[in-house]
C-alpha cells in the first residue's frame, strides 16, 4: 500500500515534469530538423543555425534585447536597492502606502501598463523606441528588486551599520565597507532578475517599438503571424541553455525554494 | 533637529527616484488614458476631439464586447481552475513527500521553464496540438486507426497553452506556504487518531490557504488580459477582448475605444484584487 503510493506519487511528479517540459523538448528537437514545415520524422540537421548566422535582423534584434536588458538591470538594481533600504532602514508615515504603490506595475495586466504607455509617449513626443522600453521595462522590474534586496537587508538587522557608525565610520563609509557587502548576494539575485523581467518582456515591448526597431520577443511575435522560421527555435534553444546557466546562478546567490 | 532633517533627506533621496519613475510610467501613463477613454478621437495630428461617454456606450450598447468580456472571464476562471487541480498536488507532493535532497533539485526544474521565451513556448504548442502533430504521431504509433485530435485552433487548446504558462506560479506560491507548515502539527494529527483525509481537510488545506489564494490571483489576473496565446492558438476562436484590445492600439487606431475597454479590464482586475487584498497583504510581507 505505501509502495503503491510512493510510485503514483512520483508518477503524478514525472507527468507534471513531462507536461512542463513537452513544448521545450519540441523546440529544442525542431531546432534540428530539416524540414521548415515542422515534418515529422525528424531529419537531424543543423542548417537552421547556420541560417541564424546570416539572418542580421534577428541577430540585430537579440542585441538590442541583450542590451536592453543590461541597462535595465543596471538601473533597476541601483534605483530598488536605493527604495529598499529607505523601507528597510527608517519608520516614516506614508511607508505602507509607498509599498502597496509598488504593486500596480506586478498586478495590472501588461497589456493595459503597455498602452497606457503607447498612449503618453506617443501623446507627449516621448515617441516610441528602445529608450521608451527601458523606461517601461525598469517600472516592471522594480518591485520585484525591492522585494529581493529588502529580504535580505531584513535578515541582518542594523546592528552591523550601528556598530560601525558608533566607531566612526562616515555614512558613506558604513554604506561600501558595511551595507554593500552583506547585501551583496541580495543586489546579484535583484540584478538577475531585472535582466530576465527585461529579457523575456515582451508586451511593453511590442506596443512601444516603432517600425524597424525590435526586441527578440518582439521580431519571434511577429516571426509568429507570417510565418515561423525554425532559426527562431535555433535562437531559443540558445537562449533556454543561457538562461538556464543564469537560473543557476540566480539559485546559488538566493535562497529561494525553502529550508536547507 | 539637524538629524530628523538629515533623515528626511535620506528618505526622501533614497526613495525619490523609483517612484518618479513610476509616476512617469505607470501612473501618469493610467490617468492619461482614462482621459483618452473620455474622448471622441485621439488628440493626435490637427483632430478636435470632444468629451464623451461613447466609447463606454459602445461597451454597454454591443452584445460583441459583453460577450468577449464574458469570454475573457471564463478563461481566466478555467486556466486558474487548471493551475490549481494540476499545481495544488505537485507542490503538497513537493513539499512533503519528496525526499529532502532531491527536494531543491526539482523545486529548480519545475521553475526553469519560467526561463525561456513564453511566445516560443506557445508557439511549440502549435506543433504538439495540430491535426498530424506531435499527439496525433504519438497516439497512431499505438493505435494505428486512432482518429485525429488535433484541437489546435480551438478554446481547449488557448487554455492548454495558458496553463502551461502560468502552472509555475501556482506551483510556487502553494509550495512556500505548504513548505513553511509545520510537521508537528501533522504528527499531532496523526497520533491522534487522523485519517490521511482528515490531516488534509483539517490541517495542510487550511494553512496552505493563503498560498493557493495568491496563487489564483497572480494566474487569473494576467490570463483575462492575456491576448498574444488566444491568437496564436485560438484562430478564429482566439478573439477575447485582449485581442480585441490589442487591435485598437496596432490595428484600428481606435485609441479611444481602445482605452475605454482597457478600463473596463482594469476595472474588473481591480475588483479581484481588492476582494483577495486582505490575504494577498499577509501572504506577500517580505518586506
Amino acid at each position: 500500500m505505501k509502495g503503491l503510493l510512493k510510485s503514483l506519487v512520483s508518477g503524478y511528479l514525472a507527468l507534471v515534469l513531462v507536461f512542463l517540459y513537452l513544448p521545450i523538448a519540441v523546440m529544442m528537437v525542431m531546432a534540428f530538423n530539416q524540414s521548415p514545415l515542422y515534418r515529422l520524422p525528424v531529419v537531424w540537421d543543423t542548417v537552421w543555425f547556420e541560417e541564424l548566422a546570416g539572418n542580421e535582423r534577428l541577430l540585430g534584434a537579440s542585441l538590442n534585447s541583450v542590451v536592453l536588458a543590461l541597462i535595465n538591470a543596471v538601473i533597476a538594481t541601483a534605483l530598488g536597492t536605493m527604495a529598499a533600504l529607505a523601507f528597510a532602514r527608517y519608520q516614516f508615515r506614508g511607508k505602507t502606502l509607498l509599498q502597496i504603490l509598488l504593486f500596480p506595475p506586478i498586478t495590472i495586466p501588461w497589456l493595459i501598463i503597455g498602452t497606457s504607455m503607447l498612449i503618453l509617449f506617443f501623446w507627449t513626443g516621448i515617441g516610441r523606441g528602445l529608450h521608451a522600453m527601458l523606461l517601461g521595462h525598469v517600472a516592471l522590474s522594480l518591485p520585484y528588486v525591492i522585494v529581493v534586496v529588502g529580504a535580505r537587508l531584513k535578515s541582518f538587522g542594523v546592528t552591523l551599520e550601528e556598530a560601525a557608525a558608533t566607531l566612526g565610520a562616515s555614512p558613506w563609509q558604513v554604506f561600501w565597507r558595511v551595507s554593500a557587502p552583506v547585501m551583496g548576494p541580495g543586489i546579484v539575485a535583484a540584478a538577475l532578475f531585472a535582466f530576465a523581467v527585461s529579457f523575456d518582456q515582451f508586451v511593453i515591448s511590442y506596443f512601444l517599438a516603432p517600425p524597424g526597431i525590435s526586441t527578440l520577443p518582439v521580431e519571434i511575435y511577429s516571426a509568429i503571424r507570417k510565418g515561423f522560421t525554425p532559426e527562431i527555435n535555433a535562437i531559443s534553444t540558445i537562449i533556454i541553455l543561457v538562461s538556464m546557466g543564469l537560473m543557476l546562478l540566480f539559485a546559488r546567490f538566493s535562497r529561494f525554494g525553502g529550508e536547507r | 533637529m539637524r538629524i530628523e532633517q538629515r533623515r528626511r533627506f535620506a528618505i526622501l533621496g533614497l526613495t525619490a527616484p523609483t517612484y518618479l519613475w513610476l509616476a512617469l510610467t505607470i501612473f501618469l501613463p493610467l490617468s492619461v488614458m482614462l482621459y483618452f477613454s473620455f474622448l471622441t478621437v485621439a488628440p493626435i495630428g490637427n483632430r478636435e476631439p470632444a468629451l464623451t461617454f461613447a466609447q463606454y456606450g459602445a461597451f454597454l450598447d454591443k452584445e460583441f464586447y459583453r460577450f468577449l468580456t464574458w469570454r475573457s472571464v471564463m478563461m481566466g476562471v478555467h486556466v486558474t481552475l487548471g493551475c490549481v487541480l494540476i499545481g495544488y498536488p505537485a507542490a503538497l507532493i513537493l513539499a512533503h513527500h519528496v525526499p529532502n535532497r532531491w527536494r531543491e533539485a526539482l523545486f529548480l526544474l519545475i521553475v526553469l521553464p519560467f526561463w525561456s521565451n513564453a511566445l516560443v513556448r506557445i508557439f511549440s504548442w502549435t506543433m504538439v496540438l495540430r491535426e498530424n502533430g506531435l499527439i496525433d504521431r504519438g497516439l497512431q504509433a499505438i493505435f494505428p486507426d486512432a482518429p485525429s485530435v488535433g484541437i489546435l485552433f480551438t478554446y481547449p487548446a488557448i487554455i492548454v497553452g495558458l496553463v502551461h504558462s502560468y502552472l509555475p506560479y501556482m506551483i510556487l506560491t502553494c509550495y512556500i506556504s505548504l513548505q513553511a507548515i509545520d510537521r508537528s502539527l501533522i504528527e499531532a494529527a496523526r497520533s491522534l487518531g487522523a485519517s490521511n483525509l482528515a490531516i488534509f481537510r483539517r490541517v495542510l488545506l487550511p494553512l496552505s490557504l493563503p498560498g493557493l489564494l495568491a496563487g489564483m490571483v497572480l494566474v487569473f489576473v494576467p490570463v483575462i488580459g492575456s491576448f498574444m496565446e488566444p491568437r496564436i492558438l485560438g484562430g478564429l476562436e482566439g478573439v477575447t477582448l485582449g485581442t480585441v484590445i490589442e487591435d485598437q492600439f496596432t490595428a484600428v487606431f481606435n485609441w479611444p475605444l481602445g482605452a475605454a475597454l482597457s478600463f473596463i479590464l482594469l476595472a474588473i482586475v481591480l475588483t479581484i484584487l481588492a476582494a483577495a487584498y486582505p490575504l494577498l497583504r499577509r501572504n506577500l510581507q517580505p518586506f
